[in-house]
Order: C-alpha cells, then structure tokens, then sequence
C-alpha cells in the first residue's frame, strides 16, 4: 500500500498538524509521499517525494485540486490523505469526484482493514471500507500521534493555472480576550445548561473554585458567554488541572479544545453522552440542580 | 432568483443509539427526528436572502428519505421555503454521501438553480461530503462552513471558518453552493399561520431512480458506542448526595482546593 499525504501550510509555514499525516502512515506501516500547496518558507522533514504547488492561494480549490490530481497522477497512490480540517474537508470531496473514489471523513482509528469514523456527533463509532480501488480519507485531527521524521525530500515541482472564481479578500483574527490556556481551573457552559441566565450557574461554581467559565460552541453563538471563552478546535485550546463540562455533548470538535485537561467532571443529564470517554467523573444530573448543591457544598467546607 | 436548500432529518442526539440488526446504522424505534441544526442555518439564510430581493426569489427545500422526513420538508416551508421536493427512499439513511449527492445534483440538474444551500454537515453521519459533491457534479462553485453570508453587487461576500477561531473573506459569484456552519445566523421559530399552510402545501414526490441513484463507494458496520473512559466513574442519584461525593473527589484527586480553604 502506497499513500499520498495532503499536508498544509499556514501563514507560510507547514503546520504542525501536517506531521500526524505522518504518524498515520507509520500506523499503516506504509510508504507515503507528500503533495503540498502554498507558498512555505520551510519543507517537511521526511524521506521521500514532495510535491509542490506554489502559484495559487491557499483557498483556490480548483488549483489545489489540480496540484491534488497531478500527483495523484505521477505517484498512483491507494489512498489520498487528508487532514480532516477546513483544507481537507473543503478539497477532499473534490478530489474524490475527480477518481470517481470513496471518501471516508474523520477516521480516528484502524479496526481490522477498516477505517474507524465517529457517528452521531461523537456518540456512537462505525467502521467503513471503501469500495472503490483507491480511496480518499481524511483523518482527524489528534487522533493519530505525530511520528518523528527525518531526511530531506526530494522536491517535484507541480505547474498549474490559478482559477479565479474565487476572490480571497483577507483572514480575520479571532478576537482577543480572556486568555484561558495558563487557567488552572476552568468550568463549561454547553448548550444543556438552557439559558444565558443559567450560564451564572456555571460562573458561581468557577468562582468558589477560583476559576474562569469557558464554553461550548453554540453558547457562544448564542450569545451567552463572549466568543474568546470558546473551548474546541475553532477556540481556544486548554490543558487546566480541572476541567468541569456543564451540559456539553462532548462533540470531537469540543474534545479537541480540552483533551489535555489534567481531570474532567463532567455533568450531564444523559449518560451516554460521548464527554463520558474523557470524563474522570460523569455527573448523571440536571445542572440547574447539581451546580447550585457543589458551589454550596465547596463554600461550607471545612 | 432560483435557490435549493437541502435538509436532512436526523435523530435527536440525545436519545439511545442501538445498532440495527446489520451492524451497520442505527435502529429507527424509540429516537425522536429533527431538522439537522446545521441545515437549519441553511434553510433561514436561504429565507433571508429572498426576502431581501423581494418577490423575485424562489426557495425549495429537497429532503431525500422516507416518510418521516416530510415533517423536515414542512417546518422548511413553515420558515419561509416556497416549495417541498421529497425523494422518497426508505435506505437513504444508510446511502453513502456518494449516493445522497447524486441524487441532489440529478434533481438540481436542468432546474437553473443559482445558489444552494446544505449544511456543513450531518449531525449523525457528519461526513461533510454531500454538498461539495453535489457542487462539482453540478459545476458550482463552492465554498464551506460559512459563518457570514452577504449579498452585494450581484456577488456574494462569505466568511468561511478556519482553525482556531480565525476566519477568511471570500468573494464568489453565482451559480453557487455553500455548506452553512454553526453561528452563521438564528433560525427562526415558524408562526402558527404558517405552520397550518404549510401542512397543506403540497410537496412534488419523487423516486430515487428518476432522479439518477447510483451505487455506493463505502460499505459500514460494527456500529457501535463510544467506549467510555476506562478509568472514569459514573455518579448518579440526589443532588445534595452527588456534591458530597463530589467534594469529596475533588479533594482527594485533584490540588484545586488548595490547603484547606480558599474562597
Ligand atoms: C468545523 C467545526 C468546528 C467546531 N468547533 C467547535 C468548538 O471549537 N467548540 C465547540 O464546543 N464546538 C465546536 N463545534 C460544534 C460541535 O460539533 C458541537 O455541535 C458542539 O460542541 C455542541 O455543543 P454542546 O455540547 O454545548 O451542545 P449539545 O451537543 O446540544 O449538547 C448538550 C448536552 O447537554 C445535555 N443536557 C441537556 N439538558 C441538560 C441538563 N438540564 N442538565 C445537564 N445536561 C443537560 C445533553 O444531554 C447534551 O449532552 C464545531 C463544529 C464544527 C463542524
Ligand atoms: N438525505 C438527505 N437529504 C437532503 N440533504 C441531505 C441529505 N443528507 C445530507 N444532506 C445535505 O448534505 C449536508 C452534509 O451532509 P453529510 O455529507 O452527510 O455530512 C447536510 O447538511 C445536508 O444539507
């Protein structure tokens, strides 16, 4: 088996995360190569083919999918991998109707020649298999460990058009505020606790424990708690020594932000909520009553 | 202008999850079924658009499932959709994205649709694959997980989401598709008067092979629950109990309580 790797540069750098792409071959025990596109002041490290792009912006998919497809041509790899970030899902699929392959998005894992993929926002998992010769996948992101690489590449050149149908108008930085990442202890709204009034909930119990609240995606949206308290891969990343989620589903989106957490209570009404596979302690309980009876509890202790 | 919004219905991600006989999806008995969240977004942009060109605009909403899902395709029109197109296939919810966009992209074909709406993703197969699948069958030009939408100038301005909070401007023209992400706007809640006419409202039925069904690219099984954290304990029962235990925990595992007293 032999596979193209679809790394990523950022801000004129390859990104971290490309290196996982890594890791997951060295899981399969495979060959890989790599095709990149954008404009990097560095290269991987690894010891194989580098296929590169560098006339495009890194949003012009029909130029990445060109790139894409060139190497795919010259190396006839059994798998294209893909991060499954807003590159990879946004290029894959276009890959994929381009072979006429099978895609499968999000594998966190390998189960007996299967791929492993999340169901049901995170709640239930499946193994799928292509069907198809050659296949595309996308693997997400922290689930594969990055392998240490070394060598230089030999680099292959890929020409080809830009496409302007669409216009890139800029990057907008997140906003700054709290800066929750050196908190030591942080307490999470999610979507379970009902209201922006019982947020305080949640606020009282961080204060008794001298900490910050943070938040799940959809409080954030709906105005509750100010957008820098967002926790998960499109907010913040935080590694506090506790970490209390408060009616939050556990979604992969949100693991992603607090899976360094040193140890996480997590309340929730349903207990097969998928925050129970990071959870020390799974609290079966309604917020509006469990987080008034331990703020109550952790003020009157002796 | 002409514009699609496609929705699926899907479970209530709170309820039980039991593997189907197969192994390979989900056992229908006992979920409730909603419009997926992300859809939502879809169809109340799609709404909001027309009603800003005024009387020129026209939105359907296409669901592909079985019967169930009209209830999806009503609540579509209850916001505001002016028409209902349900594909009438009972294994759709067990169709790969392949399957699913073929079946959208042979509908749409021929139909003069400008823009298109999905949702980034489905909330129980979260592939993120149909609507870009969909875009290049069709020739569109596509854009995902927006979270601004602005119509200017005949073009279209469109925020897409990046890691870690950070976002990019991009300008498109139609025709186009665009898959809508959380945050993107606030669905609303139909009126009643509208709720009642869009019980009556009469949706065009049609089946999955006259609209170009093709064969699936994956094959799933050993559906299956998360596992649990190994080390993790569960705690149920009265509140006051649970905080007790809690507390408990709290100071004989973790250092957060500090030396006998903080606040
Ligand atoms: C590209 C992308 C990026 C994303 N980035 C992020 C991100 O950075 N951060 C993030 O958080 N999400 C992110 N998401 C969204 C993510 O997929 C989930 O939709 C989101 O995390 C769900 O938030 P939640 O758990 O608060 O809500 P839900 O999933 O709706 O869960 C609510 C939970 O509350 C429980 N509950 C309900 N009532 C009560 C009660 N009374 N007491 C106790 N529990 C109760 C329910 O059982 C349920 O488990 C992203 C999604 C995508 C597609
Ligand atoms: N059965 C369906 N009927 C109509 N639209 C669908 C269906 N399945 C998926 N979609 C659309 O495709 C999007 C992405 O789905 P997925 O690729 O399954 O994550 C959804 O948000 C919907 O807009």
């Amino acid at each position: 088996m032999k596979l193209l790797l679809v790394g990523e540069i950022r801000d004129g750098r390859v990104t971290a995360e490309s290196a996982e792409l890594f890791g997951f071959a060295a899981r399969l025990g495979v060959e890989a190569s790599m095709v990149l596109v954008g404009d990097a002041g560095d290269l991987p490290v690894f010891d194989g083919r580098l296929y590169r792009g560098d006339a495009g912006h890194e949003f012009d998919m029909t130029y990445n999918k060109h790139i894409v497809l060139a190497a795919v041509e010259r190396e006839q790899p059994d798998a294209v991998v893909f991060l499954h970030s807003s590159f990879g899902w946004e290029l894959a699929p276009r890959v994929a109707f381009a072979m006429q392959s099978a895609q499968l998005s999000g594998v966190v894992g390998l189960d007996d020649g299967g791929y492993v993929v999340e169901s049901c926002n995170g709640k239930m998992r499946r193994t799928v298999r292509p069907l198809t010769g050659r296949a595309v996948l996308t693997i997400q992101p922290g689930a594969f460990a990055a392998s240490p690489m070394a060598g230089t590449p030999e680099v292959v050149a890929i020409d080809a058009e830009p496409d302007a149908a669409v216009e890139f108008l800029g990057c907008i930085q997140p906003e700054r505020g709290v800066d929750l990442s050196r908190t030591s202890v942080i307490v999470s709204a999610g979507r379970g606790v009902g209201s922006a009034d019982r947020v305080e909930l949640a606020r009282a119990l961080a204060d008794a424990l001298g900490g910050e609240v943070g938040a799940s995606r959809p409080v954030v949206d709906a105005g509750w708690l100010e957008r820098a308290r967002q926790v998960g891969s499109s907010g913040q990343n935080v590694s506090p020594a506790l970490y209390v989620a408060c009616g939050i589903s556990g979604a992969i989106q949100h693991l992603a932000g607090m899976k360094g957490s040193g140890f996480v209570i997590a309340v929730n009404t349903d207990r097969d909520a998928p925050i129970a596979s990071v959870a020390d302690v799974l609290v079966v309980a309604d917020v509006a009553e469990f987080l008034p009876a331990l703020t109550a509890a952790i003020q009157a202790r002796t | 202008m002409n514009i699609l919004v496609c929705i699926k219905q899907v479970p209530d991600m709170e309820g039980h999850f039991v593997p189907n006989a197969a192994g390979s999806w989900f056992d229908e008995a006992g979920l409730a079924w909603r419009m997926n969240e992300y859809d939502a977004f879809a169809v109340e942009e799609a709404v909001r658009l027309k009603e800003r060109l005024g009387g020129a605009a026209r939105v359907t909403a296409l669901s592909i499932g079985p019967a169930r899902v009209v209830e999806s395709i009503r609540k579509a029109l209850a916001m505001g959709c002016d028409e209902g197109v349900h594909i009438d296939d009972d294994e759709a919810p067990e169709r790969d994205p392949w399957q699913i966009a073929s079946m959208i992209a042979g509908f749409a074909a021929g139909r003069g649709f400008e823009l298109v709406f999905a949702g980034m993703q489905s909330e129980d197969r979260g592939s993120a694959q149909v609507g870009v699948l969909v875009a290049e069958r069709l020739g569109l030009v596509c854009a995902t997980g927006i979270t601004a939408f602005e119509w200017r100038d005949e073009a279209m301005i469109v925020e897409r989401e990046l890691e870690g909070g950070r976002r990019c401007r991009l300008r498109l023209k139609a025709p186009a598709l665009l898959t809508c992400q959380q945050g993107l706007n606030t669905p609303r809640y139909p009126t009643l008067p509208n709720i009642m006419k869009s019980k009556r409202a009469a949706l065009a039925v049609l089946s999955p092979e006259s609209v170009g069904l093709e064969s699936p690219k994956v094959s799933s099984g050993n559906f299956r629950p998360h596992e649990p954290n190994a080390a993790g304990v569960i705690l149920e029962g009265n509140v006051e109990t649970l905080a007790a235990q809690v507390l408990e925990i709290l100071k004989n595992r973790t250092a957060v309580l500090g030396k006998g007293g903080a606040r």
